[in-house]
This record gives structure tokens, C-alpha cells and sequence, in this order.
């Protein structure tokens, strides 16, 4: 049994079908990679395990228990952690007081949040900008520190959705250290992407997704060689 | 920061005995008054920030709550000979509980459409207790001044209700402060600033709204029934109407929503500009007054998009920065000033 399974899941909004039978698992440790071309339905899947959509075909499970069709908060009990593609800071806080509003999920002493939360931020290397307001922080500062306020819910999944997007390559490099960091924590990424330099590297698994369907899953160096896959991204000849 | 806390900490308590003394200096029977409708509309604007502001749901309805309190009270004085200090507390709690169906009905929708339904409701309320018999309908009720002094809350000198309203403002900033400082507080803040991500790390939004709305529907309430003592007698238009309900929301939004002490400074406003104007243009200039409030609530709206303890920090802030060359805090003000604008203008 892995730790978060898809099997069969699908989603509709009227008649547009958004993912179609998707099915794969990440295991405890795994850093797993979810791509396809824009349209490709791979945030409606990740909103599906979130809780932000109840899919409308298939069964999710985390740890054996079924999370399909529970809302968002349910899930980040049961151990979903994500981030969103525009950061969506709580502007009006600080840095620090963004993962103690998470902390507090655990542990509902504001005193133990707090230090719960100056060690995540310490973890993804923002602990010197603990106090600034986090609006002021700069775009890759925002994005870690999202995936530190996610972290502070202590997830056994995390996913994060194009933690990588509009970000220069030293400030790529610095999320690839953190996402590496996580694995060794023995929590499960699951990361939607479109910087490809970023996730091949590091991605213990990819998965592909074309149309609303997975045509494609495997390693990385599987992936790139594959022919459905190179033909939904260039095109038929 | 522990230094600074402890000198608000100092401050309030200095503020507070100044401000229980005030009543042995002042003789003047209307300025004693006016002092407590300043405290009247403070404690009013106080609670209506924990959901308005804190929460950041605008309710436009809450004279509902006032209303309840009030009218339950009264009603278990008159019908039961019920004590108005235990009334008072029904009316809290009967307020609380109906802000379960109050939150249920209105928290489904977001933003202006939930300002909107919030009106809805209160007027409904207003309509029942118009055409309720039993409840004094449009007559409304009299208290009568057979017993007086503490224990029945009725005095023949205005002193006594200044205390009380002091009282009330005092416990509704303590349970205030208290839900700024715990779990709560951070929970309301974020689910305030975005919803979906406050969900994320676990927040159950409406459980947590819906708190807010209770709390603040039972100190809503408690401010009522105290207005009934005071003035011994209430009708649906002077403890149900809208405009009351406007009243809540613009002294917490004139100081600042979302700070402990801004409906304070809101209400010391906007009380004085309306008492000021309503003696300068005496009684026949009902519309005069209403026009300059309105005036200012734009001006305010213009300039102090943070109300005016959004302006004062700005303006502190923008000091420091010119006397400080580099550091934190000038970046924190302006970051304080942009996030006030953004709030406006969502």
C-alpha cells in the first residue's frame, strides 16, 4: 500500500472532463512529478487530493483512509500539506506569524506554535526575515515561505504547485535544496511543474498528464525518451 | 516588544482610572451623557469588529442582536420580574444562539452579498418584533421606575450608567484582546486575508466566523438591554433600525477595523461630530448633521483607507523612517499603509 493513491479518479465541471481515470501513488519519501502541457488537467488533480474539489469519479486514499470528497481543512488534518500557484500570503502578518497560523493546527499554544514556526522557517532558510511583514517579502521568499507554512501542519504529503513558476535559476536552485530537504524528512512531494530543468533532476518518479489522462509514468530518463510524451509537448510532426 | 506591551499595559491602566474618576469632575449632566454615549457606541463598535473586523465579514445587521438583547431584558423584567442583571446575560446568550442561525444562513455567501443578507435578516427582525403583540409591537415597551438603584439597574442620576457602560466597554475590549492573543485571533486573520489558504493549513472557516459572530452578537446584546435601563423605554425603531447597524460598522471602520482600540477612537469621532452638529444646527437641522457625517465618512474612506489608527501608524511610521535611516520598521509602515488600501478596496 503507498501512501497517497489515486485509482480511477476523474472530474467533470458540466461537460468538460478535467481528469479522466487518473490513477498513481506516491510512497513515503518520494518526490513525485506531475506534468503535461497547459490544460492538461494537472491542477484539478492536485485540487482533488487537496480537498478544494470532490472528484466526481474514483476513490483518493492517504494511509489506507479514503480523503475523496472531504473539504480542504479535513485534509490538512489527515495530512495534506500544499502550497498554491500564487503564493497567498496572509498579508496581514508577519513571516513568522504565517507558519504559527499553521502550527497552531497541532499545537493550539500560541507560545509552541511559535517556536514550531521559527523552526520551519528556519528550515526553508527565511529565519532572518522571521519578523518582516510577509507582503514585503520577495516572490521566492513568499514561495518558501508557503511551503514552511504547509510543513508547520506536519503533512505526510505535501504538494506544492508550481513552486518553481517565474523564479531565476539561483532562486530555483534554492527550492530544489528545501524540496530535498523534505524528502529526507520522510514526507511524500507530490509537485506540479512546468520548470522541467527543476523537477527532472530531483523527481524520483514523473507522471504525465495529456488532456485530462495519464499517458505517461516512470522515471525521469524514461520520461524524456518517451514518445507520447514528446509528441503532446512539440506536437505530431 | 515586552517592553513595549507592558507600557500599553501601563497606559490603559492609567486611561482606565482616569477614565472612572471622570463622572466626580464633570457635574454637567449632558456632557456626562454625551461621555456615555461614547461609550455606548465604543462598546458597540468593539464587538462589532470581532466579526467585522477581525473576521473581516461586514454585517450591516446587527442591530438584530442589539434589538434581542434589548427586548429580552425588558421582557423578562416586565412579564417575569426578572432581574435586568440576569436579563442582561439571557440576552447575551439568547443573541449568541441566534447568531447560529444568523451565521447559517448568511455565511454561505461572500463579500457584499453577505453584507447584503445580513440587512435582510436584521429587517425581518425588525418586522416580527413590529407586529408582536406580546413584545409591545410598534408601541414598544416601558420600564417602570418602581424600584431603583444597583440591583435593578435603574437610577435617577446618570453616574451609575456611566460605570456601567465603562464596565461593559472594559469587558468587551478584555475578551477582545484575549481572542486577538490565542488561536483564534491568527485563525480569523488568516482566514480574513485568504480564505482558501486558511483552509489549507487546516482552519474550518465558517466554525471560526461563526465564533466570532457569537461572541459578538452576545456583547452586542449586553449593550441592549443596558441601553433599555438606560432609557426605560425601547421601540423597534430605536433599538432595530438599520441605521443602527450602520452605526456599529462605521465606528470600528472610522478607527480602524481589525485593532483593539480603534472602534474606542472611532466612537470619541463620530459621537462628538454628531452631538457637535446636532446642537449647532439645532434641532430642525436633522439633515445638516447627517450631511457632514456622511462628508466626513468619505473624507475618511479617501485618506485613512486603514481608518484613523491606519493613519496614525502610517504617519508614525513614515517619522521613524526619516529619522531612522535604514531598518524594519520604515518598510513595515508603508507595508501597514498599502495592505490598509488593499483592504479598502477589496
Amino acid at each position: 500500500m503507498s501512501l497517497l493513491e489515486l485509482h480511477a479518479v476523474g472530474k467533470r465541471f458540466g461537460g468538460i472532463v478535467a481528469n479522466q481515470e487518473v490513477s498513481f501513488q506516491v510512497d513515503t519519501g518520494q518526490i513525485v512529478g506531475l506534468i503535461g502541457p497547459n490544460g492538461a488537467g494537472k491542477t484539478t488533480a492536485f485540487n482533488c487530493v487537496a480537498g478544494y474539489y470532490a472528484p466526481s469519479a474514483g476513490v483518493i486514499t492517504l494511509a489506507g483512509k479514503t480523503i475523496s470528497g472531504l473539504p480542504p481543512e479535513a485534509c490538512a488534518r489527515a495530512g495534506v500539506g500544499r502550497t498554491f500557484q500564487v503564493a497567498r500570503t496572509f498579508t496581514s502578518m508577519t513571516a513568522a506569524e504565517n507558519v504559527l497560523a499553521a502550527a497552531l493546527l497541532h499545537h493550539k499554544r500560541v507560545a509552541t506554535a511559535r517556536e514550531q514556526a521559527a523552526r520551519w522557517l528556519a528550515f526553508v532558510g527565511l529565519e532572518r526575515l522571521a519578523e518582516r511583514p510577509a507582503g514585503s517579502l520577495t516572490i521566492s521568499e513568499q514561495r518558501r515561505m508557503a511551503v514552511a507554512r504547509a510543513l508547520a501542519t506536519q503533512p505526510k504529503v505535501l504538494l506544492m504547485d508550481e513552486v518553481m513558476a517565474g523564479l531565476n535559476p539561483t532562486e530555483v536552485r534554492e527550492m530544489v535544496a528545501v524540496v530535498l530537504r523534505i524528502r529526507q524528512l520522510g514526507i511524500a512531494c507530490l509537485i506540479v511543474e512546468h520548470v522541467l530543468e527543476g523537477i527532472m533532476p530531483i523527481a524520483d518518479r514523473i507522471v504525465v498528464l495529456d488532456r485530462g489522462i495519464k499517458i505517461a509514468e516512470g522515471t525521469p530518463a524514461e520520461i524524456s525518451s518517451d514518445a507520447a510524451v514528446i509528441s503532446a509537448y512539440l506536437g505530431d510532426e | 516588544m515586552n517592553g513595549k506591551s507592558s507600557t500599553l499595559a501601563l497606559g490603559s491602566a492609567a486611561a482606565l482610572l482616569v477614565a472612572i474618576a471622570l463622572p466626580f469632575v464633570i457635574g454637567d449632566a449632558s456632557r456626562l451623557n454625551l461621555l456615555i454615549l461614547v461609550l455606548m457606541a465604543a462598546q458597540l463598535g468593539v464587538a462589532w469588529n470581532l466579526i467585522g473586523g477581525y473576521a473581516g465579514q461586514v454585517s450591516l445587521g446587527h442591530a438584530a442582536f442589539y434589538g434581542i438583547g434589548a427586548y429580552t431584558s425588558t421582557l423578562l423584567l416586565l412579564k417575569f420580574g426578572i432581574n435586568p442583571w440576569l436579563g442582561m446575560f439571557a440576552g447575551g446568550v439568547i443573541a449568541a444562539l441566534l447568531s447560529l442561525a444568523f451565521g447559517w444562513s448568511c455565511f454561505r455567501l461572500k463579500g457584499h452579498y453577505f453584507a447584503m443578507a445580513t440587512i435582510a435578516v436584521a429587517e425581518i427582525v425588525q418586522i416580527v418584533f413590529t407586529n408582536w403583540d406580546y413584545g409591545g409591537a410598534a408601541v414598544g415597551l416601558t420600564i417602570p421606575m418602581t424600584h431603583d438603584g444597583w440591583a435593578w439597574m435603574v437610577f435617577p442620576d446618570k453616574r451609575p450608567y456611566y460605570w456601567i457602560a465603562l464596565g461593559l466597554l472594559v469587558l468587551t475590549l478584555a475578551a477582545t484582546a484575549i481572542v486577538e492573543r490565542c488561536h483564534v485571533g491568527y485563525y480569523l486573520r488568516a482566514l480574513k486575508d485568504e480564505p482558501d489558504a486558511a483552509r489549507s493549513i487546516g482552519i474550518d472557516i465558517t466554525r471560526y466566523k461563526q465564533i466570532a459572530l457569537s461572541l459578538s452578537a452576545f456583547f452586542t446584546a449586553l449593550g441592549g438591554s443596558f441601553y433599555a435601563q438606560k432609557e426605560l423605554y425601547i421601540d423597534p425603531g430605536s433599538v432595530l433600525s438599520t441605521a443602527l447597524s450602520i452605526k456599529m460598522a462605521l465606528v470600528s471602520i472610522l478607527g480602524g477595523i481589525g485593532t483593539l482600540f480603534g472602534p474606542v477612537v472611532g466612537a470619541v469621532v463620530l459621537t462628538t461630530i454628531e452631538e457637535l452638529t446636532r446642537a449647532g444646527f439645532g434641532g430642525s437641522g436633522r439633515g445638516t448633521d447627517t450631511i457632514i457625517y456622511a462628508a466626513l465618512i468619505i473624507a475618511i474612506a479617501v485618506f485613512y483607507p486603514g481608518g484613523l489608527i491606519g493613519g496614525y501608524r502610517a504617519w508614525a511610521g513614515r517619522r521613524s523612517s526619516r529619522r531612522t535611516a535604514r531598518g524594519y520598521e520604515p518598510q513595515a509602515a508603508v507595508h501597514g499603509e498599502a495592505h490598509a488600501r488593499d483592504e479598502a478596496l477589496r
